[in-house]
């Protein structure tokens, strides 16, 4: 431990950084990564320490920067890519479904694509139209992809140490709600979190809350001081998802309740809901809750704290799934 | 079923010319141009682009003090943007990109609307009815397509309108703007596409954006035309645009225009320049301003005293304080916190209006709407939108 207490985007820059170091194959790519250090600063200082052979400011091209990142990878590289915001992966979206994420299984394993894509998402900073969206699910829901998203410094830290060694492509979205909200101690040439691994962010008994991101501070937030003993299961790997964490947890607890901003419908709640039907459901006293965004665009600043889940909403899933 | 030639036809461009210029640094037409336009409209047009500047320098001012959110001043832009609306009309379709506040405001976007938008509310989206005017696009690239289509409706509805759509040096790397090119070529759909080259994309300077000589030069692969401006003199701008319009009223055919600018200010107001760019760099540029340069014209004319500006000033400082107090009388007269429910789809369904009670019930007594804050911090630690909360 280094004793000193770091923000997110410190923490995510440590580990590039360190990885960096390790692995010459290492090389940063997207806009405003290098000069700036990218918009928020995660990738300050590497452009100075590692040249422009390796952190590269890209012409505006978030398709370009997803596909040249698939032939690089292929090529022997280790690249990860930043995309300014989730809400303009779109056009990424095209390289990753259907050639990232595929290349595995049409070549029987024989060509692979080990990049990473790091992108802020989420909203809670007020931010300007198409910056604040969660797209989690639809990474998520295109096999051949490993889908992160850590909820503090030392979370991002570890999975992003995880992702740079990974085989397949990790998709690392970064919660930028909490880029400088949370402070934490965070190792120094520290080991990778497990991928596919949940952690009890706060152990309980009488209701599991499931979430990940910038939900897991708010969840913990909205429970202090209930009288309900809450565990907290911070996912951070979405996709592998830790099935028997929840399964194991909701067993225990006999109540759910699913956190998430992203909306509600396809949201990724029902897919907990439905692993809990299948492994818990006979343990269930309660129907299950989900505390999501609404299923509206997500509006500008001024409404934004009337769409994000808060800590009273949480509050009252909690307790009204105590009193069913 | 007719069918049109795509092939040239005499009179289109497909080397790109010398770029244009009517005046100086210092105001003065150079080698015997005429200006393409009467003192009485060039007055008239000096009055938009100062207008448009001190509504960006009060937006500015507002940020600061917490009373809107992010917004992309279009400061050192103005020449571009009311040189070209002005040589356009209401029957033309206006598609922006998310920096275009002088085009708006000459198109007659309310300053009140503006407002609202950085305050955060959608109403300052809204469309008035028959507006051929788009709201911000603020995707890179992706509202070029848009400009094709809306130019592909008019023809098809035997509409004299063409579209004009403006994006920048950044957007000119998307695909999608050069997918958009190459279909207004083939579709001979008119548009103008007005390429902003501001010099900058964020932190991003045009000489690693593209290894292309000129951003206009893109124009002769999509089989348009293609035309460079001095982005800074608004009778370049007009002139090109009052040309590439014609020629799309008539013909069908769609121009590249690459105006050369500067984007005096910060990418948007959480942006530091000073990360990345030189101030000697920004000097440079304060001699070509195109505000400054057209007021040194129109005095020199004999057709514009510092007692007009002053007037003009006023007139305009009004205008904004009025504009001021009613946006902010509509952020205090109680909007919906859940009107984004009434505008998703158009018959909203039932669980959807299920959770439209949900989260009234939820919200209900409590004062959800939020405003911006005050900017604490600028640039070194900031990020280029919207405001981090820090940890103790």
């Amino acid at each position: 431990m280094s004793g000193e207490r770091i923000t997110m985007v410190q923490a995510i820059n440590r580990a590039l950084d360190e990885e960096m170091t390790r692995d010459p194959s290492v090389m940063l790519l997207g806009e405003d990564v290098g000069v700036d250090g990218g918009v928020f600063r995660v990738t300050q200082g590497l452009l100075a320490k590692y040249g422009n052979d390796r952190v590269i400011d890209t012409p505006l091209a978030e398709s370009a920067i997803a596909g040249v990142a698939v032939g690089l990878a292929i090529g022997g590289m280790r690249p990860v890519c930043e995309i300014q915001f989730s809400g303009f992966m779109n056009y990424a979206f095209e390289q990753i479904q259907p050639h990232s994420s595929r290349f595995r299984q049409r070549t029987c394993g024989s060509l692979t694509v080990p990049m990473v894509v790091r992108a802020p998402s989420g909203g809670g900073i007020r931010a300007l139209e198409h910056h604040s969206e969660s797209e989690e699910v639809m990474y998520v829901h295109t096999p051949g992809l490993i889908t992160l998203m850590p909820s503090g410094p030392r979370t991002a830290y570890g999975l992003m140490k995880a992702a740079l060694r990974a085989k397949d492509t990790v998709i690392f979205f970064e919660p930028k709600y909490v880029y400088r909200a949370i402070k934490e101690e965070v190792p120094v040439n520290g080991d990778p979190l497990p991928i596919g691994k949940a952690e009890i962010a706060q152990a309980g008994t009488d209701v599991t809350i499931v979430t990940w991101g910038a939900m897991v501070k708010r969840s913990k937030e909205a429970v202090k001081g209930l009288p309900v003993s809450v565990e907290i299961v911070d996912l951070l790997s979405l996709n592998p998802m830790d099935h028997d964490a929840i399964v194991a947890s909701v067993r225990k607890t006999g109540r759910l309740v699913v956190v998430h901003e992203a909306p509600r419908t396809g949201g990724l709640a029902g897919e907990i809901y439905a692993r809990v039907c299948e492994d818990a459901f006979y343990h269930l006293r309660a129907p299950m809750m989900r505390v999501c965004g609404w299923d509206t665009p997500f509006p500008l600043l001024a409404r934004e704290a009337a769409y994000l889940p808060d800590t009273n909403r949480i509050a009252a899933a909690v307790t009204k799934v105590m009193r069913d | 079923m007719s069918k049109e030639s795509t092939e040239p036809q005499e009179g289109w461009v497909f080397e790109i010319p010398p770029r244009l210029r009517f005046l100086d640094e210092e105001g003065a037409l150079v080698g015997g141009a005429e200006p393409p336009m009467s003192d009485a409209k060039a007055v008239e047009l000096y009055g938009h682009m100062v207008r448009a500047r001190i509504f960006d320098d009060r937006l500015l001012k507002l940020q600061r003090q917490g009373r809107i959110g992010t917004f992309a001043p279009s400061f050192g832009q103005e020449a571009c943007q009311v040189g070209s609306m002005a040589a356009l009309g209401p029957q033309d379709w206006f598609v922006p990109a998310f920096r275009e506040a002088a085009a708006a405001l000459y198109r007659g976007a309310p300053m009140k609307s503006i407002l609202m938008y950085a305050m955060g509310f959608e109403e300052g989206s809204a469309t008035p009815p028959g507006a051929r005017d788009l709201p911000v696009s603020i995707p890179v690239g992706g509202q070029a397509a848009h400009a094709v289509g809306l130019a592909w409706a008019m023809k098809r509805k035997k509409d004299k309108g063409i579209a004009i759509v403006f994006f920048g040096d950044g957007a000119s790397s998307e695909g999608i703007v050069y997918e958009s090119m190459n279909f207004a070529g083939v579709l001979r759909t008119p548009v103008v596409f007005f390429c902003q080259n501001n010099q900058w994309a964020i932190s991003t300077p045009r000489r690693i954006q593209t290894a292309s000589e000129t951003i206009a030069q893109k124009a002769v692969a999509a089989g348009i035309r293609g035309i460079q401006v001095d982005g800074n003199d608004l009778f370049a701008v007009y002139a090109a645009t009052k040309e590439a319009a014609e020629i799309g009223r008539s013909s069908g055919m769609s121009t590249l225009i690459e105006g050369i600018t500067f984007r005096r200010g910060v990418h948007t107001t959480a942006d530091d320049p000073s990360v990345y760019r030189t101030k000697a760099e920004e000097d440079a540029w304060v001699k070509r301003d195109p505000v400054d340069r057209m007021r040194k014209y129109l005095t020199a004319r004999g057709v514009w005293s510092d007692k007009e500006q002053d007037a003009l000033e006023s007139r305009i400082n009004a205008e904004i304080q009025q504009a001021v107090a009613e946006a902010e009388a509509f952020r205090d007269s109680d909007p919906d916190p859940l009107a984004m429910f009434d505008h998703t789809v158009a018959e909203m369904d039932p669980y959807l209006a299920r959770q439209k009670e949900e989260a009234r019930a939820a919200l209900s007594g409590r004062a959800v709407l939020q405003g911006a804050t005050a900017q604490k911090k600028q640039g070194g630690s900031s990020s280029v939108v919207g405001e981090l909360q820090e940890a103790e």
